[in-house]
């Protein structure tokens, strides 16, 4: 849940997913439609849900002035036709959202697969996950939508896809995915009307957010080779492109009048492991996220480098029980530069910040029960995020989950503890087909 | 000397009254069961009924493949078709006689494998009265056996087999087992909680011969206590059908080839 997080440089864009070109996709699908519709595909198939998922505030209304976090009708539909050696699949949502008092549509995957003996292709809007964190994510640098995970959204909507092209090799020794990515997707933070977020610059309401061109010089390039390595899975990682939290420049530095948002250039490597290991599951992993565009550490307004890494543990301590604790750590470069270039009324990060996370499970009656426990306690800054949540399935198609979401502890600017005015209670109910 | 023979043969005579051992016929039925052919494919479908909630079911190819001899090394590859909630979803074990199996399950909403915790040998599978050590065995080394008796089940010759668990790592406190003297499959099963009460049974229900090996395509699991069962039907059964190793990867995990899953 991290990613960039806690970087107070972060901003509280609200403006949500920009319009996309979806270049990559229809061509994918101009280029199947004739040999899926004309001839005789393999197979087709149509799946899909019906979805009602609310969230309602339980400690303050919102900013906005409304009570909810979250209240809409959802329909997805998910298409999939395959002749090899392609395959092509769409899943597209349409809904209502009763806080807005709107209607709309997205696409949340649309792509075209070509699967061959030794390589494959995957080309149009996809979601990608690496790495083996448990919602801390280090090496996975996909866009990530934060709202939907403080609101009480079914986990699925905390990915975003992405528009481009990923291409697995796989050689005897190694296997190997390449994805370029040449329109950029932000994170989706919680949205400054939903959500009562800190904001070090309240008085400055006029901001223009500029994301990177879609042009040769801004693709975004994400490379992982992975195999097993005595008997870990072992996956190393390279990214070249963007922080997809945005930071904040205004345009002078004293009494601004307007602030610009914009995404600086990034690079990560890193490596992952994960095990069996002492009856369980350990997982490792690490990354070096290098700021390109304030190595010295001199800019205020740009994130400093950082090493980051994780350390996690998963055990079945009893039938249909399991318990998992990660520990994550963030340490920042050039610190001495950051203080000294910090202004006055910007609160100071830590140089070590660190994160624990706890997920416990537990199952009943044939699995058709699940309760569940996922919490963040972050030592360095004292603050809190606590999931808890109950799930039934009805029957095969229809389940039903209640939760809530609560914040609280460190300051009004840390990660949690800016949200603690947010706490809500959730239910998700939903009917597949 | 004629006294000391006589004592000696009284000794052995137990031993003696079965040409077979407990432990030779745990292991056979073990290879006929879940050993056969190089490698092994079906169409499962398992109804849990329950009294309450109705019947669910799951629908799923299971493809398995043996390394080495009966009772060693195996991998197993599951794709779910039902229920829709895991539409897609896929399921892989690597599995090692005496010692942790090796879980990764494939989840298609996210796009994400994650490796699973497998240290908990008793939990169900998928929600059925069947545990994960039903689906995959049980090391026979981990049980002390014993031949109760001979006797027939219907119209089999069985061998009535006692197994008690050495260790604390499973639910029941020993289970009887007729084994068939013909085909060493097991035709049914008995489990005892540790208070000594029958709670779950196994029967086969239907076998079949697929290319030469008897095969158990329907087989029941009743759980008496809860009334809750679970009956699992084999269909498109196939033996040394040529499954490559590299089926057995993150590759194919998150995109399962048509021509092994359908």
């Amino acid at each position: 849940m991290k990613a960039e997080g806690r970087n107070l440089k972060k901003s509280l864009s609200s403006s949500r997913a920009m319009e996309k070109v979806w270049i990559i996709f229809l061509m994918a699908v101009l280029i199947t439609m004739p040999s899926l519709s004309s001839a005789y595909a393999d197979e087709i198939s149509v799946q899909g849900f019906l979805q009602g998922n609310y969230s309602s505030d339980t400690d303050a209304s919102n900013p906005g002035g409304k009570d909810f976090k979250w209240a809409e009708e959802r329909a997805q539909i998910k298409l999939e036709g395959a002749k090899e050696p392609f395959r092509l699949f769409i899943k597209t949502d349409v809904f209502y959202d009763h806080i807005d008092e709107k209607a709309g549509g997205e696409l949340r995957e649309g792509y075209l697969d070509l699967a061959k003996e030794k390589w494959d292709m995957r080309a149009g809007r996809q979601i990608i996950t690496w790495g083996v964190g448990d919602l801390i994510f280090i090496n996975d640098v996909f866009p990530k939508d934060y709202e939907a995970f403080f609101s009480g959204r079914p986990l699925e909507y905390l990915k975003k896809g992405v528009d481009g092209v990923k291409a697995g090799l796989y050689p005897e020794f190694v296997s190997f995915e390449f994805v370029i990515i040449p329109f950029f997707e932000p994170n989706n933070p919680p949205s400054p009307a939903r959500f009562w977020v800190f904001d070090p610059m309240p008085a400055v309401t006029d901001r223009v957010k500029k994301e990177p061109a879609p042009n040769l010089k801004n693709m975004e390039f994400a490379a992982r080779a992975y195999r097993g390595i005595a008997g870990f899975d072992a996956s190393v990682y390279i990214y070249k492109g963007f922080f997809r939290t945005p930071a904040m420049l205004p345009e002078r530095l004293f009494a601004p009048a307007r602030i610009k948002l914009f995404y600086p250039e990034l690079s990560v490597y890193g490596i992952s492991l994960q095990r069996g290991a002492a009856s369980g599951v350990l997982s490792l992993e690490a990354g070096y996220y290098d700021s390109r565009e304030d190595r010295g550490g001199k800019d205020p307004v740009v994130p400093n480098s950082s090493s980051r890494f994780l350390i996690g543990y998963q055990r079945q301590l009893w039938e249909d029980f399991t318990a998992g604790l990660q520990y994550y750590g963030e340490y920042m470069h050039g610190y001495a530069e950051y203080k000294k270039s910090l202004p006055g009324a910007f609160p100071e990060a830590k140089r070590l910040s660190g994160l624990f996370a706890m997920r416990l499970t537990q199952f009943l009656r044939y699995q058709t029960v699940g309760l569940s426990l996922f919490s963040f306690y972050s030592p360095s800054c004292g603050d809190y995020m606590i999931n808890p949540e109950i799930k039934y399935k009805f029957t095969d198609s229809v389940w039903m989950a209640l939760g809530g979401n609560l914040f609280g502890g460190g300051e009004r600017w840390s990660q949690f503890g800016s949200l603690k005015r947010d706490d809500n209670i959730y239910t998700q109910l939903r009917w597949e087909f | 000397m004629l006294r000391y023979l006589i004592i000696l043969l009284i000794t052995l005579l137990p031993l003696k009254a079965f040409a077979i051992s407990p432990e030779e016929v745990m292991k056979t039925s073990q290879a006929a069961f879940l050993y056969r052919g190089k490698d092994f494919k079906a169409r499962v479908v398992m109804r849990l009924v329950s009294g309450s909630a109705g019947v669910r079911v799951r629908e799923i190819t299971m493809i398995r493949k043996n390394y080495g001899e009966a009772g060693g090394d195996q991998k197993y590859f599951m794709y779910f078709f039902q229920p829709a909630d895991v539409k897609d979803m896929t399921f892989m074990v690597y599995k090692y006689p005496a010692k942790d199996d090796d879980r990764w399950l494939f989840i298609p909403s996210l796009n994400m494998v994650r490796r699973i915790a497998a240290q908990d040998k008793s939990s169900s599978f998928v929600g059925s009265d069947f545990t994960y050590e039903d689906v995959s065995g049980r090391d026979i080394e981990d049980d002390a056996h014993a031949i109760v008796k001979e006797e027939k089940l219907g119209a089999a010759d069985c061998y009535l087999v006692k197994s008690a668990p050495l260790g604390g790592d499973v639910d029941y406190g020993y289970k009887f087992s007729w084994i068939d003297k013909k085909s060493f499959l097991p035709l049914k099963e008995e489990y005892y909680d540790k208070k000594g009460e029958l709670y779950r049974v196994f029967t086969a229900e239907e076998i079949r011969d697929v290319k030469g090996f008897p095969t158990v395509t329907k087989r029941v699991m009743k759980n008496i206590k809860s009334g809750h069962s679970t009956e699992v039907s084999f269909t498109k059964v196939d033996y040394n059908i040529g499954v490559e190793d590299s089926l057995f990867s993150e590759r194919y995990l998150k995109q399962p080839p048509k021509k092994w899953v359908e």
